[in-house]
């Protein structure tokens, strides 16, 4: 089968100061369907760089981009809009709801802007499906600033698989999270893998990329490292563990109250 | 096209700022009130002076003394210009109301009319009004019906006759008592005054001149602000000799036979008169449409002038959507990068924002034209004037304001289009 992403050489060198700046020089990548891959990298790595050429929001100074077989590093605005809004899912770290807006329309949001127009109807049952996916169908109705940053991500994902991506791309989705909720999310984007979605997700840290199957290193705008998961994390085991610990806290806290 | 989803998300990002939608709008709101306030105010001053002018009666002449130039104020006439004589109207009788068979006669009816403020004294009450001088031919040409008694006829005005007609305010106001039918005969005091100058002060001095109720003229009520029934007619020798004491006539009302034969009239009392005062024009001869084009001729620049200012505060309007947008934009910055990365195209947020500001203007624009209209209703009831709201305003008005939403939406909404994603994204 076709790789989802298959990149050749790609540079970019930003123009904009006196000096040119080099942020990614030379990257040479595949990645196939059902990957679940983890970009890691110190700030200025170029990782940030790579992950707006892979979602299509910039393009690259030298090399090519087959996304899904298609060449779009030679696409203009609208034509990488239309693939970024069929054939990519956008996860933030700031989760980038809309305000004031509910889940299910913030979910239903990429199905405006599809290329062929779908009924109001039917775009409302793709939308609970996928908040349904990630288990907040009965929150359909609340507004971003009703739910927690976890449950904030949570619609964030499900609006990213509402058009069916070939590809979901993550931008540190844990990094506005607290541990647990962290887990939680990582949680979901595994059981997504597991039903054959591939998922790109850019982090800094090395608890949350464990729960990849593949995990690159950028450095200076080259991949220095490309490997498969050591010892992987399985959420479903690590919120195990941790409600472990938290009733051992708990019984530890009541047997001194009791004493 | 998503057009209707773009229209349904523009409301609700104006609802979420409502406040500010509210205050933005309402630059748009007032002028564009201010604009339909003012057309309505004037068309009805407009419509009032043509009536006024068409109740005068049908197919009418007037001459005025002096030359007005062209289309000048009409009402400078009173008193001013000494020029037109009562041997003026009688050749304009002799010339084309008597002259000929009647069949021929292209004119059929002649008064001279002279007009003077006067005070008049019955019944141990007073009551200052106009005193009109005209001819018997006078009720006929205004199409003006004698309710009670008679008016005078040709022999009294021969004889400078001591009689009067009088309208039903004269009546409430000095024989309260009275009906209209038991005033015939009823002697009344009249002092001539201002106008006449020496004339009028020898006439308080020989403790005014007595006349004779002979008539009373049917009720004609109010037009506008004028009490059409505050009237008193006498002879105009009368007028000339015992009351004003000059020498001059106000005006000279001619009526053409029917409307085709108003042109010939008009040129034929015009070479008349012009030939009686050795070729000099020291007169103006008017129809009806001339006098309705010079009177209407400061309405409609008065209403030319404030629609211009309602223009301008539109105007404004505009500027302060257009600066409401460029916040807007800012302020929304994120939004417009989340769009973007989800497969919005730069036309659709355009789209989007130029949809918003020409919401906010177009419903600026309806809840002008309801105020406008009102307010104008409100005003006209109040103050008494006539109000007419006139359908094209509001059309005009509601379009316009449209296009200012359009031509000041479109920078701010441009500048949201040519948005980069990843800046936009990035923006705090």
């Amino acid at each position: 089968m076709a790789p989802v992403v298959k990149i050749d050489q790609i540079h970019k060198i930003y123009d904009s100061g006196d000096v040119p700046v080099h942020a990614v020089r030379g990257v040479s990548l595949e990645i196939q369907q059902k990957e679940f891959v983890a970009l890691m990298g110190a700030s200025g790595s170029g990782k940030s760089t790579l992950m707006n050429m892979l979602g299509c929001l910039d393009r690259p100074t030298r090399g090519s981009y087959l996304l899904d077989g298609v060449d779009v590093s030679l696409l203009d605005k609208n034509e990488l809009a239309d693939i970024r809004n069929q054939k990519l899912g956008f996860v933030f770290q700031g989760f980038n709801l809309l305000a004031r807006t509910t889940a299910l329309e913030n979910v239903e949001l990429p199905c405006l802007y599809g290329k062929t127009r779908m009924s109001s109807k039917k775009m409302r049952e793709r939308a609970m499906y996928c908040l349904d996916i990630v288990g907040l169908s009965n929150r359909a109705d609340h507004m971003p600033n009703q739910l927690s940053g976890g449950q904030q991500q949570r619609v964030a994902i499900a609006r990213a698989l509402v058009n069916e991506p070939q590809l979901l791309l993550a931008d540190e989705p844990t990094g506005n999270l607290d541990s647990r909720t962290s887990i939680e999310v990582m949680g979901v984007f595994q059981k997504l893998n597991e039903q054959g979605i591939t998922i790109v997700m850019v982090t800094h840290e090395l608890d949350v990329a464990r729960y990849c199957k593949r995990y690159l290193i950028l450095r200076d705008g080259i991949v220095v490292r490309d490997e498969p998961t050591q010892d992987r994390s399985i959420a479903e085991i690590e919120l195990a563990k941790l409600k472990e610990a938290e009733t051992a806290a708990k019984l530890l806290a009541a047997g001194s109250a009791a004493a | 096209m998503r057009f209707f989803i773009t229209l349904r998300m523009a409301l609700r990002a104006l609802r979420r700022n409502a406040m500010r939608s509210i205050l933005t709008g309402l630059g748009i709101i007032i002028g564009v009130a201010a604009v339909i306030a003012m057309v309505s105010i004037g068309n009805g001053a407009k419509a009032q002076v043509q009536a006024a002018i068409a109740s005068l009666g049908d197919n009418l002449v007037l001459v005025f003394p002096g030359n007005q130039g062209q289309g000048g104020g009409v009402r400078s006439g009173f008193g001013g210009a000494t020029t037109l004589l009562p041997t003026d109207s009688d050749a304009i009788i002799a010339g084309f109301q008597k002259s000929k068979t009647d069949s021929d006669n292209s004119v059929i009816g002649v008064s001279p009319y002279v007009v003077a403020r006067g005070q008049i004294l019955a019944n141990g009450l007073n009551w200052g009004t106009q005193i009109y001088g005209v001819s018997p031919d006078f009720p006929t040409i205004r199409s003006w019906r004698v309710a009670q008694g008679v008016f005078f006829e040709d022999p009294e005005v021969a004889s400078s006759a001591k009689v009067a007609v009088v309208g039903k305010t004269i009546i409430d106001n000095l024989f309260p008592d009275m009906d209209a039918a038991s005033v015939i005969g009823q002697s009344i005091r009249i002092f001539g005054q201002g106008g006449g100058g020496g004339g009028g002060g020898g006439g308080a001095g020989s403790g005014g001149t007595p006349f004779r109720i002979v008539g009373v003229m049917a009720t004609k009520g109010i037009n506008g602000t004028q009490d059409q029934d505050d009237v008193i007619f006498i002879p105009y020798t009368s007028h000339m000799k015992r009351i004003s004491r000059r020498t001059f006539l106000s005006q000279i009302y001619v009526q053409a036979k029917d409307e085709d034969s108003v042109a010939k009239v008009k040129a034929d009392v015009t070479d008349l008169l012009t030939q009686r005062h050795n070729g000099t024009i020291d007169f103006t001869v008017q129809d009806q449409a001339d006098i309705t084009a010079a009177r209407t001729a400061s309405t409609d620049a008065m209403t030319y002038l404030l629609g211009a200012i309602a223009g301008v505060s539109l105007l404004v309007g505009g500027i302060g959507i257009m600066n409401i947008m460029l916040v807007s934009v800012t302020e929304r910055t994120r939004e417009i990068g989340i769009r973007m990365a989800l497969g919005a195209h730069g036309k659709d947020v355009l789209t989007q924002f130029l949809i918003e500001a020409i919401t906010l203007s177009s419903l600026g624009g309806l809840v002008g034209v309801a105020l406008g209209i009102s307010g104008s209703i409100l005003l006209g009831n109040y103050k008494g004037w006539p109000v007419e709201p006139s359908t094209t305003a509001m059309v005009i008005a509601v379009g316009f304001s449209a296009a200012v939403g359009v031509f000041f939406g479109y920078y701010p909404a441009r500048k949201a289009a040519q948005l980069d994603p990843i800046d936009a994204l990035r923006y705090e």
